[in-house]
């Protein structure tokens, strides 16, 4: 007996042509700019893209998330980044974007449907932007991403704990973990010259030699939190919409653009 | 009682709950929708033998409690925490008087915390000071996030609530136990923040505050404010079953809140039935800090003990058998990390 929510059918697929094909890896590479801002991580790498049908009037994407019951403000923000997103995308057309399943699914879906920003989407629930919001996390996000650099060069032997204060950008080796911390770096203000210190606050404030111990151990508990939580959310998605199985998590793409 | 390996456990399943999640007591859309994000949460982090049917999950009965807790689950005593979600459901989540009725009928098994909601203002004031009475209150169980008419959500930092909080230290209910969950006005704040149980921490030291699944998805705020508050305590339920989906994970969460808050200030709970305790205490007397962890402390069978029951006893004035107490009975008032004082790294 299985009786929790299950996606609807999806649209059958239909074979792409070479300009579909190009326009929907268009669409993707959109929907990829666009995060979770509490786990970090692209909604298309989390699952969260439900579908995308391109058809002659322009695209029309289903975003959805872990539960019914996830933050309303941070569904808005992914809604609202992703019609953003898509809008830029070179003769798109009319987009759409739905949120499903979710307990303000439909204040969402007008609210966007109707450009009516986030404070006239919510009404009396909202007080401010959501930026401020935003910006915690992406400080979170920097704050997670720092530690996972100066983690590696301390095991890697390359800088001693007490030389931490010393570390500069340029010290760090190139790769995927680097990058990450600049482009945090740059979410939130702070310069990428390869001179500018590593260990530093949201402000870019070098941390004094006596905090850094603490500093770093609150880092790593951020870290956690923030790499748990994504465990948990695409669990709880695989288990909601695909019966556990994480590989059944796929994007249904359409597109009834050209037809042949 | 658990033994394994010569070591004897008491246990107190610190959350546990007799809901109706059943069509016929569903108010609306958002009662279906709370019951099948719990469904999941159940079916993505059980071992596929014990999860449950979907029927049995809606409602399981006082029969089908005493059986997965006590028969089966290996727990001395276990504390009622009621969700009340009077928006979502007719009678309510919680079964009250079904809970309480099971309560009476095993005084030396169960303990019944109630509810309340600040947003009731004097009304519900007056029923807390009746329900204190009633049941004899040691705790609450709060839902900052329950939804009330048109409000979706409120802070232990309103005004009414610290009436509620001043009651609850006259009438001595000192254990409030708080859960936060994801829609909280106003909207444009992060509705999981723990800043408020910092405030009122430090203003009502009378009180314990335990918060439930350990500020999950905010380990890190929550670690942080229960490092400066002696009387903030983790709840372990939700945390805990990803012993088994994602046991490094677990490692984590324990080692921060070792690290943070310390092994006097932790409590096991189930959560049942989002999970039944039988797995949960098994897996949790077997873990054990994976060794390439270096950066955690192990997870002794002295912290294990604490954990498992005798915290929530001592916070409970239950009676713990002389045989199943520790020699170590841990540290009252303790005012930093309690790992802050070994180095960072080592």
């Amino acid at each position: 007996m299985n009786a929790v929510a299950t996606p609807t059918a999806s649209p059958p697929r239909r074979a792409a042509t070479r300009h579909g094909a190009s326009l929907a890896n268009d669409v993707i590479a959109a929907l990829a700019t666009v995060m979770d801002p509490e786990l970090d991580e692209p909604v298309t790498e989390l699952g969260f893209v439900r579908s995308v049908a391109l058809h002659p009037s322009g695209v029309t994407v289903h975003l959805r998330l872990p539960t019914s019951f996830c933050s309303p403000n941070f569904a808005y923000l992914m809604v609202s980044d992703a019609q953003d997103a898509l809008r830029r995308v070179r003769g798109i057309g009319q987009v759409t974007v739905l949120l499903d399943d979710h307990h303000d699914s439909d204040k969402i879906n007008a609210g966007i449907a109707a450009d009516a920003g986030y404070l006239g989407t919510f009404g009396a629930e909202a007080e401010k932007s959501l930026d401020a919001l935003r910006l915690t996390f992406l400080r979170k996000a920097h704050t997670a991403a720092m530690e996972r650099c100066v983690m590696a060069a301390l095991t890697s032997g390359s800088v001693r704990l007490e030389d931490l204060g010393r570390l500069t950008l340029r010290d760090l080796p190139a790769g995927r973990t680097k990058e990450a911390l600049l482009r945090r770096r740059t979410d939130i203000g702070l310069g990428v010259a390869p001179s500018e210190p590593v260990v530093v606050d949201e402000h870019g404030v070098v941390v004094p030699d006596e905090e850094l111990p603490l500093r770093l151990r609150l880092a790593r508990s951020v870290r956690i939190s923030i790499e748990g939580n994504a465990h948990f959310c695409r669990g709880l998605l695989a288990t909601r919409y695909a019966d556990g199985d994480a590989t059944g998590i796929t994007t249904h793409i359409t597109d009834t653009r050209s037809t042949s | 009682m658990y033994e394994k390996n010569g070591e004897r456990y008491y246990v107190v399943d610190a959350h546990v709950a007799l809901w109706d999640g059943r069509e016929s007591n569903l108010k609306n859309i958002h009662g279906k929708q709370f019951i099948d994000c719990f469904y999941d949460y159940h079916k993505n982090l059980s071992p596929e033998e014990v999860v449950w049917d979907y029927d049995t999950y809606t409602y399981y009965g006082g029969e089908r409690l005493m059986k997965d807790l006590f028969a089966d689950g290996y727990v001395d005593h276990a504390i009622f925490q009621p969700a009340f979600l009077g928006d979502f459901y007719r009678n309510g989540f919680g079964q009250t008087e079904e809970a309480w009725a099971l309560t009476r009928a095993n005084p030396d098994k169960l303990t019944y915390n109630h509810n309340f909601d600040p947003r009731n203002e004097q009304a519900g004031l007056d029923q807390l000071r009746r329900d204190a009475d009633r049941f004899g209150l040691k705790g609450v169980k709060l839902y900052t996030a329950e939804w009330h008419g048109d409000s979706r959500g409120y802070k232990l930092t309103d005004r009414w609530s610290y009436k509620y909080l001043e009651a609850c230290e006259e009438l001595g209910i000192t254990n409030i136990h708080i859960h936060k969950g994801p829609t909280i006005i106003p909207l444009d704040r992060d509705a999981f923040d723990v800043a408020d149980i910092d405030a009122v921490a430090t203003d009502f030291q009378g009180l314990n505050f335990v918060v439930e699944h350990c500020g999950l998805p905010r380990l890190e705020d929550f670690c942080w404010i229960a490092t400066q508050e002696t009387n903030v305590h983790a709840g372990l339920a939700v945390a805990i079953p990803f012993i088994h989906t994602r046991p490094r994970y677990f490692a984590q969460i324990m080692g921060e809140l070792l690290y943070w808050i310390g092994e006097d200030k932790i409590q096991f709970s189930s959560d049942y039935a989002l999970w039944t305790p039988k797995w949960l205490i098994e897996k949790f007397v077997d873990f054990e800090i994976p060794e390439d962890m270096t950066e955690y402390a192990p997870l002794t069978t002295t912290a294990k003990k604490k954990i498992l029951g005798l915290n929530a006893a001592k916070m409970y004035d239950l009676d713990v058998p002389d045989e199943l107490q520790v020699a170590d009975a841990g540290e009252v008032g303790l005012e930093v990390a309690a790992g802050a004082r070994e180095s960072v790294l080592s």
